[in-house]
């Protein structure tokens, strides 16, 4: 039983929201590493990018509901969602021919293109908060949990909780739909092998008759619709709040380089990684070990090894550990 | 051309001589800043006392009282000091009201004022630093320090027979100072404590702060937060992650948005805010109609109460010497004397002037205890059917 009760406990507070915190994490390393893949540079707006894709579906999500169209017990924010991405694709595409590609017809240097992404992410940023203002905005409506605390408490008889809300299972389930129809878009089709020949070899893959510029708008394309998943779904998972997205964005692209920058299976590998480093290492496991242990043995301490206050420290630790040891991370990316 | 010179001496002479009829009361407030949305009905609530005295001609044989207002705003401490440098220097103030914030309040009081002699009155100031800070005697406030805020809180979760609390506060000289009062005043009276920690406003998932509180464990989670920022994000994960159900919310997190956002789900929580039952809140609010201001606001009785002390020490004093009259602002504020409610300061002026005794009670019961802060009233606040209600005072 008392096993049980620590496995629960661990489960309610790291297994759950670390996976769906991974989940998200991943989505957002996806489009910074097809980026960094394909359009050789690191783009710093894409937390921003996020930001604005999430603002569009919180202000279509806002029209349905006040239009009296629902989705049952699921978020609305989810039949929002194919539109928001639709309007973050012009967006991202605006963006790509005012700003960037300019830069790519001199062949600027990488280092050049992310300063340039670093002005993106001032302008992006400013406009949201623009557009909505600076506070914090729940758009997730629908039946909030699957089974809460008090539920499982009763069901089983175990003095430990276990709550899973509606929107940590969406997280993880699109995020798997959205990575499965990413790989096999990529692995199978001709526009995906043409992008992944870009990656590899850009001057072999030109010989060989790809249009550059196709390659680089459908990977815009890819890149919003990931944006406006990853940043609608920890919107709804958490709650909306502008400047968040420019905070994620290290963990992002800690993520992407602990994994390997340009492979997206290293993206999703170093989203979990981090995700569960994140909360592992900041959570109070007293609890647990008092379950497990003879109760003479019982913690006073909180057997916490870092105070929450350092979870973004987590995140900074493993990106440099992983830079100095293992600069191509864990699946052989490219070396920064 | 001797002539000339002659009319205009004595026509500065006679400007000077009506100059002297006036006084000039520094006002200074947070009007920007976190805190912005307070100023407005405090400085109804200063200037409101202010024309009560200055309207009624019985003030130091006529003299009539002008307000000059400045921003400190509450984070700042280099402009609530040049602000108060300002009031004080050019602008001739003979007594300061302000500032709003904790932190505004010290800096310009150690900077500004207690080099200058300048008395300075805060209707909000409530960290504990100020009660030990260095003032000559300078400097009173209408608001009760956290220190008392975290007895009464201690207090009153013993009574109610709850023995461990986990506490988070918002990672500032506020959520520290009431946080670290609440732990010695509950550990001394018997309560454990389980964790103290900090959690940052602003933020989109405190799950991870909840995590730790609830494997600390606790009857109950005292959240010493900001209504409008992480504070309702704690008690959101801490209700859904089902670590708590029952919370304790000092005066930061008492308000509307806690019932909007929460209603039933936070059924039982407990709560206090600075307030008191005497009946001079009830009079504050004609006054607030007649002066244009909301009297009963989140400090707006403090703010009267404390340009009214300030005026009634002068008075007292028959002196609008900072150095004269900063000795007279506890007789005017404390008994023995007649009781002095909102909108008889006109009766308070006659009393004094005659050499009797007065005991201010305004709309907050004023009492000062030493070294000039207010003893400290709680109105106790149960949420009951999804309502934030009234249950008691101590």
């Amino acid at each position: 039983m008392d096993i049980l009760n620590a496995l629960v406990a661990f489960a309610n507070f790291v297994l759950v929201p670390g996976t769906a915190y991974g989940a998200q994490l991943a989505l957002g390393a996806l489009g910074v590493t097809l980026i960094y893949g394909i359009l050789r540079f690191s783009n710093f707006a894409h937390g921003d990018t996020m930001a604005f894709g999430t603002m569009f579906t919180v202000l279509i999500t806002t029209a349905m509901q006040s239009a009296g169209i629902s989705f049952g017990p699921m978020p609305t924010a989810l039949l929002a969602l194919p539109f928001a991405i639709l309007c973050t694709m012009a967006l991202v595409l605006a963006t790509d021919r005012a700003v960037y590609r300019f830069y790519r017809k001199v062949k600027a240097a990488p280092v050049m293109l992310v300063i340039v992404s670093m002005g993106v992410m001032f302008v992006m940023n400013g406009a949201v908060r623009m557009f909505v203002g600076t506070d914090d905005r729940r758009f997730a409506d629908g039946e909030r949990f699957i089974i809460t605390a008090r539920d499982f408490k009763s069901m089983t008889g175990l003095s430990e909780g276990l709550a899973i809300r509606t929107t940590q299972a969406i997280t993880v389930l699109v995020a798997i739909i959205v990575v499965a129809a990413l790989f096999w878009f990529l692995n199978r089709t001709r526009t995906g092998k043409s992008m992944r020949a870009y990656a590899d070899n850009e001057d072999l893959a030109l010989l060989s008759g790809i249009n550059p510029e196709r390659v680089v708008t459908i990977t815009w394309l890819i890149v919003a619709a990931l944006a406006t998943i990853a940043g609608t779904l920890y919107g709804l998972d958490k709650s909306f709040k502008p400047f968040i997205y420019m905070q994620l964005l290290l963990p992002i692209f800690a993520s992407a380089i602990v994994g390997g920058l340009g492979s997206p299976l290293g993206a999703i590998a170093g989203g979990f990684v981090i995700a569960f480093s994140e909360v592992t290492l900041t959570y109070a496991f007293k609890k647990v070990v008092t379950y497990l242990v003879p109760e003479t043995w019982a913690p006073e301490g909180l057997v916490q090894l870092l105070s929450t206050d350092y979870k973004f420290a987590v995140s900074f630790a493993i990106l440099i550990i992983v830079l100095l040891f293992k600069p191509t991370g864990l699946f052989k990316g490219k070396s920064v | 051309m001797k002539k000339l010179l002659l009319a205009t001496a004595a026509t500065t002479l006679m400007a000077g001589a009506s100059y002297a009829d006036e006084i000039k009361l520094g006002l200074m407030l947070g009007f920007s800043g976190p805190a912005e949305s307070l100023a407005p009905d405090m400085a109804g609530g200063v200037r409101a006392a202010a024309k009560e005295i200055s309207d009624s001609g019985k003030f130091l044989d006529g003299t009539t009282v002008a307000i000059v207002e400045g921003d400190s705003t509450c984070t700042d401490a280099a402009v609530a000091s040049s602000v108060a440098e300002r009031m004080i220097t050019s602008d001739g103030i003979v007594g300061l009201i302000g500032a709003l914030c904790s932190g505004a309040t010290g800096a310009a009081l150690t900077n500004v004022a207690v080099p200058n002699g300048m008395v300075m009155f805060s209707p909000s100031a409530t960290s504990p630093s100020l009660t030990t800070i260095e003032d000559n005697g300078l400097f009173f406030r209408a608001s009760p320090s956290d220190a008392r805020q975290g007895q009464v809180m201690a207090e009153s979760l013993l009574e109610k027979g709850v023995m461990s609390a986990a506490v988070t506060y918002t990672n500032n000289d506020y959520g520290k100072g009431l946080a670290d009062a609440f732990e010695s005043s509950y550990t001394d009276l018997g309560g454990k404590v389980t964790i103290n920690t900090s959690h940052e406003d602003g933020k989109a998932d405190y799950s991870a702060e909840v995590g730790a509180l609830a494997s600390a464990g606790g009857d109950i989670l005292v959240v010493v937060g900001y209504l409008d920022q992480g504070g309702p994000g704690i008690i959101r994960a801490a209700l859904d992650t089902g670590a708590f159900d029952r919370f304790h919310l000092p005066d930061a997190m008492i308000g509307d948005t806690i019932e909007d956002r929460f209603g039933t789900e936070i059924e039982g929580a407990t709560g206090q805010v600075p307030g008191s039952d005497s009946p001079g809140g009830e009079l504050l609010v004609a006054i607030g109609e007649a002066n244009g201001y909301n009297g009963t606001a989140p400090y707006a009785p403090e703010s009267y109460d404390a340009g009214a002390m300030m005026l009634l020490a002068m008075q007292a004093a028959g002196s609008s010497d900072p150095q004269v009259y900063k000795d007279f602002v506890m007789g005017v504020a404390n008994a023995p004397g007649e009781k002095i409610f909102p909108g008889e300061l006109a009766k308070a002026l006659d009393i004094l002037a005659s050499g009797g005794d007065i005991d201010y009670v305004g709309g907050t019961a004023a009492e000062l205890i030493e070294p000039g802060e207010a003893a400290g009233s709680y109105r106790e606040i149960l949420v009951k059917d999804g309502k934030i209600t009234t249950v008691g005072y101590r």
